[in-house]
């Protein structure tokens, strides 16, 4: 303990969940007769006043544009947004605000990331992602590979939902044709947390760039991007607690000034003419046009709402959650989880499947006790056809998730599946159905 | 809106006991549709002899309401012309997307006044006109297909 910084009382207040989710006005929200239980915070977290407030003045009392507007409000504009990416730049233990880009989403991020890495790529060269990707870590590189000529391989899971290393090794799946690996950092579907810096290590030691998807860690757990291992990593704001509208690609800084331009316009470049013209340095390259200003300074909101909390806290608490969850939903019948079953190098993403019931119709049913989550195969259809499944349900939590939501979602799955119970327990074989004798 | 009023009894007996369901030979032409959102897929094969719906057979993957509205829809068309097909996918279609303001001819539609529930909950209305969906893209083919002949 640092005694300069040590705050005055000698024991952290305890984690008041209670009191964190006054600050979120939508949790006091009922569905119909139900309380809201909200448990898609993997799919958008919910925003706390601070977040809402924090936009609200910036559009109300300091509205300019950014870097270009030379009066008061423009220099206020400006302050603001690039003091949010200096929040942005502390949060993940960057370097600095330099290695900073912003984009609309964690999908631009990553589109930005194979786009420029993607420039230098040839026939014979190989791009490494997982299965377990998010298609916004899937489709950008497919495509990087189709103007490339270069080749796209991926890692594998096993039956538990871990990422599949032995095989991986074993098949020399990265190599010294290897350019660029791309890996989730948690998945969206299985919660798995994979082990990025070894793969990382395993990258680097063959000369490829390590991107990272951060969408599902970097909101829930305490991230250190050197500790990591990642060159790139790229995520978004609303998945924690900030606005829609805004992601960020984290880069090291010689490798963001390696790259070429992504998307042209104002603002990335530095001199324009008609025969040719020069880019600013990184972070600007990045950011044609009209930055999301106020989204930003809603993000630095978020940052320094989170940072409040405690992002170990916020870690803690959702450990415990998950492992709450993973408990009730085992004694649920018909569930079958679909990831890790223990709470170990996991997050706090739990899909499942309900017997025979389709995910769809068990998301309405829940939705019918204000219980929100997910049906579908949640933009990550390859890992569904992995698990031999069209589809899951997915329940997610964060930092304003408690044990009685949980026990609300079990009860729900229960009265789930008494309304559909025998009715689709066994599906008729075609054999049984008479053809058809035509219209009634 | 209550959830008993999007799963109507008739809608339950189709998902359960899918008319019409398994490809089958001989057709004239097959689809495939799916709901990019929740990943519901759908085969579809229509075969037309002089100008009437002969079969209607599917295989597919998906929720309760897409299963049932495609088996609903099968006992409407088989047996009916081409054309009439067409119609009864047009007044379905505007009952689903009329948000409950739009009724159907229950002498006409059958089982199919089940689904005026789902019109409800716009959620689902894409999962109801999947089948439908794919039988008006298998007849149009059809047409065409004559007519280039």
């Amino acid at each position: 303990m640092n005694d300069r910084v040590a705050p005055l009382r000698t024991k952290p207040a305890a984690y008041d969940v209670g009191r964190l989710r006054r600050d979120f006005p939508i949790l006091q929200r009922r569905i119909g007769s139900h309380p809201l239980t909200y448990l898609d915070s993997a799919n958008t977290s919910q925003k706390p006043q601070a977040v809402v407030d924090a936009l609200a003045d910036h559009l109300l009392h300091h509205n300019a544009n950014v870097a270009r507007a030379m009066h008061a409000l423009g220099a206020e504009a400006t302050e603001a947004f690039e003091g949010a990416r200096a929040k942005v730049a502390t949060f993940v233990s960057a370097a600095g605000p330099h290695e900073i880009v912003f984009a609309k989403n964690a999908s631009e991020s990553l589109n930005l990331a194979a786009h420029t890495l993607g420039a230098s790529l040839r026939p014979g060269d190989e791009v490494v992602v997982s299965i377990m990707e998010h298609h916004s870590n899937i489709v950008p590189w497919q495509l990087a590979c189709e103007r490339s000529g270069a080749t796209l391989r991926w890692f594998d899971v096993t039956d538990d939902g871990r990422l599949d290393l032995a095989s991986a090794q074993r098949d020399g799946l990265i190599n010294e044709r290897t350019k660029v690996v791309s890996l989730t950092w948690v998945s969206n579907v299985l919660g798995t947390v994979n082990p990025v810096a070894l793969v990382a290590d395993w990258a680097h030691s063959l000369g490829a760039v390590m991107v990272v998807d951060g969408s599902q860690g970097v909101p829930h757990l305490p991230t250190d991007v050197t500790a990591l291992g990642a060159d790139l990593l790229a995520f978004t704001g609303h998945k924690m607690c900030g606005p829609t509208g805004v992601g960020v690609l984290w880069g090291r800084y010689d490798l963001l000034a390696s790259l070429p331009p992504f998307l042209g316009g104002g603002e990335m470049i530095e001199v324009v003419r008609m025969t040719g013209s020069t880019y600013a340095a990184p972070p600007h390259r990045f950011e044609a046009g009209t930055p999301p200003i106020a989204e930003v300074v809603g993000l630095g909101a978020a940052v320094d709402y989170l940072t409040a909390v405690g992002m170990p806290r916020i870690a803690d608490h959702e450990h415990a959650i998950t492992a709450y969850a993973l408990r009730r939903l085992a004694d649920v019948p018909g569930v079958r989880i679909l990831g890790p079953r223990e709470a170990v190098d996991r997050g706090g993403a739990i899909s499942f499947t309900l017997g025979e019931v389709h995910p769809h119709d068990v998301m309405q049913l829940l939705d019918a006790a204000g219980v929100a989550v997910r049906g579908g195969h949640h933009c990550a259809r390859p890992l569904h056809e992995r698990l031999g499944i069209q589809s899951s349900i997915r329940a997610s939590s964060y930092l304003y998730t408690t044990p009685a939501e949980i026990d609300r979602l079990a009860d729900a799955l229960d009265h789930t599946s008494a309304f559909f119970g025998g009715r689709v327990a066994s599906r008729p074989s075609v054999d049984e159905i008479p053809l058809g004798q035509g219209g009634s | 809106m209550s959830i008993e009023s999007l799963y109507q009894e008739i809608i339950l007996d189709h998902y359960r006991a899918k008319r019409n369901s398994g490809l089958r030979e001989p057709y004239d032409a097959e689809v495939h549709h799916v709901n990019p959102s929740c990943g519901d897929e759908l085969t579809l094969r229509v075969s037309v002899v002089d100008g009437t719906v002969a079969d209607v057979s599917y295989d597919g993957v998906g929720c309760s309401i897409s299963q049932a509205s495609t088996s609903v829809m099968t006992d409407l068309v088989i047996g009916a012309t081409a054309q009439r097909a067409l119609e009864l996918h047009d007044g379905f279609q505007q009952m689903i997307q009329g948000r409950g303001d739009v009724h159907l001819d229950e002498d006409v539609y059958d089982d199919a006044v089940a689904f005026e529930g789902v019109a409800k909950f716009v959620g689902r209305v894409k999962c109801a006109m999947l089948g439908w969906a794919a039988v008006r893209d298998a007849l149009l083919r059809v047409q065409a297909a004559d007519k280039g002949d």
